[in-house]
């Protein structure tokens, strides 16, 4: 038997390493889209053992709804990727700094 | 839990339901109605917003009412926030008009998002549940993306969208990080059993502090607190002036409504935790707001950094956590939105269809140019200072009075004096207006529409100033 914990401690990873690649990553936008992912991802999974330790249904149906929702702003994301890639011609995380102050 | 199923109230939905449909109904119609005729669009988004009102006003319950399994509640605060956000977008909306046929980007898109957006809005405002308030959050989010990114031939609206996006990703991030501790603590989504749930423990207790910290370092990405607050000017400033107006004005009022649906109604019981660390976020926004706004040479950008010390205000109200103070942070965020949103009109007024006029420069000697637009823009700078008789005064004033009345003086005092290093860019922009000399002297020509609904928006929060009892009694009434 896996305990509670055990899930609890796996998703705050996920999460840091989320956080993290979202702040240290300095390359490529795509990896900040993928880290975001990873961040709704460790979240869902809190929610999950949560849901089945409290024996209660109603954090898998949040689930649910964060994937869909997921799925809607990675859609948006990459959008806005293709976007700023036909005006710019890179997806260098340091490239874009036309604004500032 | 019961098994029964009992049919929700639908009717109390019906503004949500109503404008749904709306907006459905424009993004089909727009399909078929070719660019000379895009005008259609916009009336028919207008009359949508309109009737939504209407719907809004007729099936307004006298007290707070709950329905879908308690998942939605419709209440006085809700009706009035909501009121007010319709009218805010519908006066953008018609700003927008003339500035977005200038940019060719006149298009149907433009109102069907903003219409969800608001649609998202109205959920946030009346969500009474972790899952509702999520949903409500992403469809106003998704939509003011999309929204930033629309003028695709501008390079600073694609960045902008781009960081918007990533910080308003984290941000929902934290905030269901957070979500999803409550739910482990509490084993429950709905606000009502979470604050009864909360009730019952020790306020100290690990699990609950920890997700509020995430909870609240969510909420103040979206309002954009310091240090949370890093996407607001270059968003403000990379957007199309009419994505910026609708940014700063409408979705600021709905983050209020968050604050209190999760802090206030949800955790009323950790208000010792929440409270410590709305007073750091709001020392520093005061702080960071006003100074760096100092230094801006472009006016979005002094706007953007003003929105962030009128933030840093919403939140003292908030963190009194008196009714006095929640109702003063309503009368202000209701006020600062109708404020921004004329301040961001200006702009338009004065940009042309080769160049956006939003440097402090373009500001030069207004008053000789038109002489009642700088004045009414002199009222908008003095409410935004705080300057009697304009509605500002009495916004500042009222947070002031419950911040103190809860021995915070210091931290009225502090509020005080980043307000008075605040006056001085405020001024600034009436200095270039009235007494800098012009480089270039043409009398400038407004739109009658747009100078109609400028003055009427400006002379507003005069009069709101000058008669503030009616819409305070009203902020007053929603929490007894």
């Amino acid at each position: 038997m896996i305990a509670l914990s055990d899930y609890l401690i796996v998703s705050a990873i996920l999460f840091s390493l989320s956080v993290a690649g979202i702040f240290i990553n300095r390359k490529n936008i795509i990896i900040l889209l993928m880290s975001v992912e990873l961040m709704l991802l460790a979240v869902n999974m809190n929610f999950i053992a949560f849901s089945y330790y409290l024996n209660d249904t109603a954090g898998q149906v949040f689930v649910f709804f964060i994937l869909t929702v997921a799925a809607a702003e990675a859609a948006i994301g990459l959008a806005i990727l293709i976007v700023l890639f036909r005006k710019r011609h890179s997806i260098n995380v340091d490239d874009i700094s036309e604004m500032k102050g | 839990m019961t098994n029964s199923f009992t049919m929700p109230d639908f009717a109390l939905a019906s503004p949500e339901i109503f404008l749904l449909t709306m907006a459905c109904v424009v993004l089909i119609a727009d399909l078929f109605i070719n660019d000379d005729n895009r005008v259609l669009t916009y009336v028919l988004a207008q009359l949508s917003l309109l009737g939504t009102l209407i719907v809004t006003l007729a099936v307004a319950p006298a007290e707070a009412t709950y329905t879908f399994s308690g998942t939605y509640v419709s209440d006085p605060m809700g009706t009035i926030l909501k009121s007010v956000i319709y009218l805010v977008i519908a006066m953008v909306f018609l700003y927008s008009r003339g500035y977005l046929k200038d940019r060719d980007i006149f298009k149907g898109e433009y109102y069907v998002l903003g219409l969800f957006g608001v649609l998202g809005m109205m959920i946030m405002v009346s969500a009474h549940n972790f899952l509702t308030i999520y949903l409500g959050l992403e469809l106003l989010s998704l939509s003011v993306y999309a929204m930033v990114a629309f003028h695709k031939d501008s390079l600073q609206a694609s960045e902008a969208a781009m960081k918007y996006f990533i910080l308003g990703a984290i941000a929902s991030g934290m905030l269901l990080y957070g979500m999803s501790m409550f739910y482990g603590a509490t084993g429950t989504l709905d606000i009502t059993e979470l604050a009864t749930a909360i009730e019952g423990k020790d306020s100290n207790d690990i699990v609950l502090i920890f997700g509020l910290v995430f909870v609240v370092v969510g909420l103040a990405f979206k309002l954009g607190a310091v240090p949370f607050h890093m996407w607001i000017p270059d968003v403000y400033h990379g957007a199309p002036t009419s994505v910026t107006m609708y940014i700063s004005s409408a979705p600021k009022i709905a983050g209020f409504a968050l604050f209190m649906r999760l802090l206030v109604e949800g955790m009323g019981d950790l208000h010792a935790g929440w409270q410590d660390m709305l007073v750091i976020l709001a020392v520093l926004s005061l702080a960071v707001g006003n100074i760096i706004a100092l230094a801006q040479t472009n006016l979005k950008r002094m706007l953007a950094y003003s929105t962030i010390s009128h933030v840093g205000f919403i939140l003292l109200g908030i963190l009194a956590g008196t009714n006095a103070g929640y109702s003063a942070s309503m009368f202000y965020i209701i006020t600062y939105a109708v404020t921004a949103m004329a301040g961001f009109a200006l702009i338009i007024i004065l940009s042309r269809r080769d160049s956006e006029a939003d440097n402090l420069s373009d500001l030069k000697g207004l008053s000789r140019r038109s002489p009642w637009i700088a004045f009414m823009m002199l009222l908008l700078m003095f409410s935004m200072t705080g300057v009697p008789p304009t509605v500002g005064f009495y916004a500042k004033l009222l947070v002031l009075q419950a911040i103190i009345n809860v021995d915070m003086v210091w931290l009225a005092g502090v509020a005080v004096g980043f307000s008075v290093i605040g006056a001085f860019y405020y001024l600034r922009v009436i200095k270039l207006m009235f007494f800098d000399d012009v480089e270039n002297d043409s009398p400038l020509k407004v739109p009658a529409e747009m100078n109609i609904a400028f003055s009427m928006n400006s002379l507003a929060v005069l009069f709101v100033g000058l008669f503030p009892g009616a819409l305070i009694a009203m902020c007053a009434a929603v929490f007894v």
